[in-house]
């Protein structure tokens, strides 16, 4: 009761509570999920669907599945998913035809490659200085060495290179050479002279209008075609040049919206500045740029990890290729739905992984100026 | 400028492969590489897939080990170049690859105008369709109109035309770029009837959910011998990839097997046996190899039973019987010449 007749200065009463109706998981399933006739005919429907999709797909995936190990598809002997193919060849999926013996360097490799980006992009971590350089000049030759092998280590064919490992070299590779050769575009592009602006223009224009999967077949069919007979590239590099270049024309565009969305002040005050071309991109413009199209880049990075699984039409074995070559093995002959599962998680991972990432740089960049 | 030149020369070993050019000796090549190269397909059960610790295996990936075995008496020198139908005339031409054992099918075009060389049939197949029960169809004659999938830059795909235009049929046909598209565009109901070889036919309807939802028709509407091929110029080099398949099947016929062939090379008196297992004459070093080179195709891959058995034979999930590809002796045409 002493508190009921506590009294209190006008504007002093501490906040009362928010009324029971508009708090709590009752009022939070009213206000989103049954605020209207609509909406309750939305929720149920949805919720119809997932009963329809959900305890089948569990019961596959999960409460039927074969999780032993084994040799064959005879040893799958419940229902559901056949996960016993998964754990057969996990380290296929992972590492291709990579020499068991030697898949110890792919780990290091990308253990040398994780470890620096993570210092990069966490923001508390110091000396970024140095983890760039090593990243950008250091870790490629270290990284050729152990993949492919030299210094007295194994070579190992790119013929043998597969898997997660394969994706994640053509994606990272795609990715870190699109992104400069893209924005070399971009100002090649915007550049008031011509015959730069014309290259740039055309080379852009030319790749945006044919598909990832004609340059593949270019590089992998008709290249060797025109080259001198018994010279060949290497399949692999093909791709790679192929994807880096097909990235970079979408990255000039992503780019180039960047710049022409920073006001004429901003080349005027750095002109008035005293600034030269390039300290007036490189310090004013491209900064700001860059910033403003951080989902664009970072959407073209998804699209062009994800379009890696292309070069399986080449004969590569990247993750979805080696996956789909265990369903051709007589052994396991039939359980490619296993093996999709399998790749789509992983993708999943990568994909929402980066995504989630370009969202906490905006946010720290604060580049939506918080709406 | 020589430094220029030295640096262009190092970054060009890193990044060409020079390889054998027609015409040039391709087995010299291939020894002082110390490995053959050799195109397969990119997954047909049976024929060629990678197994669960990486290795290639089956029917067509046999030749390659045979060869290898021949030349360098290690089944295991290869390294294998997966390859779809469409890339895989180029890979040969372009010379990434010595031999192309990938399931091809011998034809006069490509024989002459694609400049190559058949050296034998290791398959003898056939082109069929396979439909689901449901459709109500016995007869490949009764696909009048049917929606037929099927895979792009094969034989297969010419055949059907073929065969729907000689039988005053109206085809439509929808074509994939891999076989695995083609199926599933064909489980999901895209289509009315799959069709390629009936090996292929048979793994496909292994593979399937419900196989006996889904019937093989009894029509083989074409000839579809399947075998390893090489760049044509190179005759000595076509000589060993055909007596590596030959060896194979001339072992099958006088019953030397991998698990025999010690104790046959020790005791036989059979002149064709000791010719073939370098005992008797030098028929190895005729073919600038050495004379034991089918004994090393036999220990190491075996003979063309075994591997036909051990890769899709009946106990094998694709349960494919010998048919054709039985020896001319038990009712097939498989027919190795003479070794003398």
């Amino acid at each position: 009761m002493a508190e009921a007749m506590q009294h209190y200065k006008p504007g002093e009463h501490p906040d009362l509570p928010p009324p029971r109706e508009s708090v709590g998981p009752i009022a939070w399933v009213r206000q989103n999920l049954l605020s209207s006739p609509l909406n309750a005919a939305l929720t149920i429907g949805s919720l119809y669907l997932l009963y329809l999709v959900l305890p089948p797909f569990l019961d596959w995936a999960i409460f039927s599945a074969n999780w032993q190990e084994g040799t064959s598809r005879a040893d799958c002997v419940k229902d559901g998913a056949c996960w016993t193919m998964v754990r057969a060849r996990f380290g296929q999926f992972i590492y291709g035809f990579y020499p068991q013996d030697e898949r110890w360097r792919v780990n290091v490799a990308f253990l040398l490659f994780f470890v620096p980006v993570a210092a990069l992009l966490i923001e508390r971590v110091p000396g970024k200085r140095y983890f760039a350089i090593f990243l950008f000049a250091i870790y490629p030759v270290i990284a050729y060495i152990l993949f492919y092998g030299g210094l007295g280590l194994q070579e190992v064919p790119t013929a043998r290179w597969g898997g997660l490992m394969l994706t994640l070299i053509l994606g990272a590779v795609g990715i870190v050479v699109s992104l400069p050769i893209g924005i070399v575009l971009a100002l090649g592009r915007r550049s008031a002279l011509p015959v730069i602006s014309l290259i740039c223009t055309g080379f852009i224009e030319f790749v945006r209008a044919v598909p990832l999967i004609t340059v593949l077949f270019m590089a992998s069919v008709m290249l060797p075609l025109f080259l001198p007979v018994g010279v060949t590239f290497d399949k692999l590099l093909r791709a790679m040049v192929g994807i880096a270049l097909f990235g970079a024309a979408y990255m000039a565009e992503v780019v180039r919206g960047g710049l022409q969305a920073i006001p004429r002040g901003q080349y005027e005050g750095a002109m008035a500045l005293g600034l030269n071309y390039w300290k007036m991109t490189g310090l004013i413009i491209l900064p700001q740029a860059l910033r403003i199209v951080i989902p664009g880049i970072v959407n073209t990075f998804i699209g062009l990890f994800k379009d890696t699984t292309l070069v399986l039409i080449i004969g590569l074995f990247e993750l979805l290729g080696i996956v789909q070559a265990a369903a051709r093995d007589a052994n396991w002959i039939g359980l490619s739905r296993e093996g999709f599962v399998f790749a789509a998680l992983v993708f999943f991972i990568f994909c929402f992984g980066m995504s989630r990432y370009s969202q906490y740089l905006e946010r720290r960049l604060h580049t939506g100026h918080k709406r | 400028m020589v430094q220029l030149k030295m640096l262009t020369a190092g970054i060009a070993g890193v990044v060409f492969s020079v390889v054998g050019a027609a015409g040039a000796a391709t087995l010299d090549e291939v020894k002082s590489r110390g490995y053959l190269q050799c195109g397969v397909n990119t997954g047909l059960p049976g024929f060629s897939a990678p197994d669960d610790q990486g290795n290639w295996r089956g029917l067509d990936v046999d030749v390659c080990r045979a060869v290898a075995a021949a030349v360098f008496g290690d089944s295991e020198a290869v390294r294998y170049t997966p390859t779809n139908a469409k890339e895989r005339f180029t890979a040969l031409q372009s010379g990434a690859v010595d031999v192309l054992s990938r399931n091809t099918t011998w034809t006069l075009s490509r024989d002459s105008d694609l400049n190559f060389e058949f050296v034998g049939v290791n398959y003898y197949d056939g082109q069929g369709f396979m439909v689901p029960k449901d459709l109500g169809v016995s007869s490949a004659l009764e696909l009048d109109g049917a929606a037929v999938c099927v895979q792009s830059g094969t034989t297969t795909e010419k055949n059907l035309g073929d065969y729907f235009r000689a039988n005053g049929m109206e085809l439509r046909s929808v074509v994939y770029e891999t076989s695995e598209q083609a199926v599933q565009a064909y489980i999901e109901g895209r289509c009315d009837a799959f069709t390629t070889d009936a090996s292929g036919l048979a793994a496909e309807r292994s593979a399937l959910a419900e196989p006996d939802a889904h019937i093989i028709l009894p029509e083989i509407i074409s000839k579809e011998p399947l075998g390893p091929l090489v760049r044509q110029g190179d005759n000595e080099w076509a000589d060993i990839v055909r007596w590596s398949l030959n060896a194979m099947i001339a072992a099958e016929e006088y019953g030397v097997s991998s698990q025999n062939v010690d104790e046959v090379k020790a005791g036989t008196d059979n002149p064709e046996v000791r010719r073939l297992l370098g005992v008797e004459d030098k028929m190895g070093e005729m073919l600038g190899l050495s004379n034991d080179w089918a004994y090393n195709i036999i220990k190491q891959v075996g003979n063309y039973g075994e591997s036909f058995e051990r890769n899709v034979g009946l106990k094998t999930p694709l349960a494919l019987a010998r048919g054709l590809n039985e020896q001319w002796t038990k009712g097939g045409i498989l027919y190795a010449p003479p070794v003398r």
